[in-house]
């Protein structure tokens, strides 16, 4: 078996996720590399939107930037951001948002603007950027992060973005369209929501990985899912791909 | 020549007020580096710099002290990390406390379409559920006078000037832009003065020629600078690459003050302008960056 790094993981794991033909908002970092693996892969119709405006991409290099150039060269459409935030995600288009950040908590709810206090933050962290917004009307959204007890505490010191809200799911309240946080991908496994409680479980564990090492990696005592799956590790494919084609200078996977 | 085509120093000189909102826009694309440089060689101070992505232009213009106030969306080095700049403004104050207002990226879009429009809001769905309305009492909540439903709303912005890079302008400044085109259009008909910056004059038959790639037409234009690498190290498609070796290079250049101050010293005070810049950057180095062709099918116009 390859040797692989925990990001790689991340990455290919996220990639079999997208199906052919799916409309995908893309981030920057990881959730960029995992879908345009899977566009090399078993996906080549996954329509990529960034929110730069650029629909239907082909990136033939990977984008440092959601802004990058080779995302508008060869692309179906590029629009202004009112289009793509008012037209394709406000209307409704969007199957799936990837979304990252600091800190989630057991709802799917995502910091990505502070640790500590909003006015003197530990550490102040770029803010919502379409985050909020895909969040709210994606109809559904994959995470991609690290795992820590400090990225997964039992609270967040801020909500950017909506997940599920809280144990009575709020976001129905709200009327958002989207259904809201669908899978969390980690460097130590995947969780999925319990569909009455709306509380991460964890579901999958990566190979080596135990459950005592994911429950020591995380701020609360998270459910698990009985027996949680052992994923398949990255083949040589999915690898060769990563480490030749899309991050050659491993600009993303660190 | 038409009376609007000047130079980025008197254009700068003329347009930009101490006080004054402030947009230079571009999502990643067309941000027009050159007018921020111009803006903190002539010291202007206590601006209301507005942009979705405050990107290395605001870290910079925060660092050379010109900024009171930053309104925002997403504050970072996309794909890199920290602003370093502007978080020594915003957390401690060096060399001069910057206050922040903040939104989502759907928030600022419609600003700026309120803005445009010339309506006092914009309602949108988005910002429930989320902690920002708490910090920002300018995010608020309505209820649809047709259906019942809850929205957000945001209120206009309409900034004293948009400094809007496009590819190429006539002498009216009829600017065309071509790639991604970020809130390019909004931000110029919110603004009370518009200053096009373009990589390259065109006579207006050229702009006659492909009208609908005129996202800014002249009449909302009061100044018109034309400067070849304007945007670097952002970019201009078709004209030149992203410099991305550089906005990763930028993290160790900001790290700490004394390396941005540097950088600030040897890059913008110490030139006269963009032509310098351009020379000293050095042919070869602007070669690496030169675009490929790859010229669009033309359509047929006629009728």
């Amino acid at each position: 078996m390859a040797d692989y790094t925990p990001s790689e993981m991340m990455v290919a794991r996220a990639a079999r996720e997208l199906n052919n033909g799916e409309v995908v908002f893309v981030g920057i970092g990881l959730p960029n590399v995992a879908c345009n693996l899977a566009r090399r892969l078993h996906a080549p119709g996954l329509v990529l939107i960034y929110e730069s405006g650029a629909v239907g991409c082909v990136p033939d290099r990977l984008p440092l930037s959601i802004g990058d150039p080779c995302l508008a060269t060869d692309s179906i459409s590029v629009c202004s951001m009112v289009e793509v935030f008012n037209y394709y995600l406000q209307g409704g288009l969007i199957d799936v948002g990837f979304l990252g950040g600091a800190q989630v908590d057991r709802f799917g709810n995502i910091n990505s603007t502070v640790i500590g206090d909003y006015a003197r933050p530990k550490v102040r962290l770029p803010g919502s950027g379409g985050a909020c917004e895909i969040a709210i009307h994606a109809k559904k959204i994959i995470m991609v992060l690290k795992q820590s007890p400090k990225s997964f505490p039992e609270k967040i010191d801020f909500i950017t973005s909506p997940g599920f809200i809280d144990e009575v799911n709020s976001r129905r309240n709200f009327g958002f369209p989207g259904k809201g946080p669908s899978l969390i991908i980690t460097d130590f496994g995947v969780y999925g929501f319990n569909k009455n409680t709306y509380e991460m479980i964890l579901q999958e564990i990566y190979p080596g990985v135990t459950v005592k090492d994911v429950k020591a990696n995380i701020g609360w005592n998270v459910k698990v899912g009985r027996p949680p799956k052992v994923t398949a590790p990255p083949t040589d494919e999915e690898l060769r791909i990563i480490r030749q084609d899309l991050d050659p200078h491993r600009i993303h996977l660190r | 020549m038409s009376g609007k085509v000047m130079t980025m120093a008197r254009a700068v000189g003329e347009f930009v007020r101490d006080g004054d909102t402030v947009v230079i826009e571009g999502f990643t694309h067309l941000i027009c580096f050159a007018a921020g440089h111009e803006i903190i060689r002539q010291r202007k101070r206590e601006l209301v710099a507005c942009r979705l992505t405050p990107d290395l232009i605001y870290d910079q213009l925060a660092a050379a002290g010109c900024v009171r106030k930053l309104v925002f969306s997403w504050a970072g080095n996309p794909g890199v990390g920290s602003l370093f700049g502007l978080r020594r403004a915003v957390e401690e104050g060096i060399p001069s406390k910057v206050e922040i207002e903040e939104y989502s990226h759907f928030g600022m879009v419609a600003r700026f379409m309120a803005g445009a429009s010339h309506l006092p809001f914009m309602h949108l769905k988005t910002f429930e559920g989320s902690d920002l309305p708490r910090k920002n009492k300018n995010i608020k909540f309505i209820r649809c006078p047709y259906t019942g439903k809850r929205f957000a709303t945001v209120p206009a912005l309409n900034p004293d000037v948009s400094i809007i890079q496009v590819q190429r302008a006539d002498e009216e400044g009829n600017g065309q832009i071509w790639g991604l085109m970020g809130v390019q259009r909004e931000a110029a008909f919110a603004a009370k003065k518009v200053v096009v910056v373009a990589e390259e004059l065109v006579p207006g038959e050229v702009i006659r020629a492909d009208p609908n790639r005129t996202l800014i037409p002249g009449l909302i234009v009061s100044a018109v600078v034309i400067e070849p690498f304007a945007a670097h190290p952002s970019y201009a498609l078709g004209y030149y690459d992203r410099d991305n070796d550089f906005y990763v290079e930028w993290a160790k250049i900001s790290k700490d003050r004394a390396g941005l101050e540097k950088y600030l010293e040897e890059w913008v005070y110490g030139l006269p302008g963009r032509k310098e810049y351009r020379e000293k950057l050095g042919a070869e180095y602007l070669k690496k960056l030169e675009a490929d062709n790859r010229p669009s099918g033309s359509v047929n116009y006629g009728y």
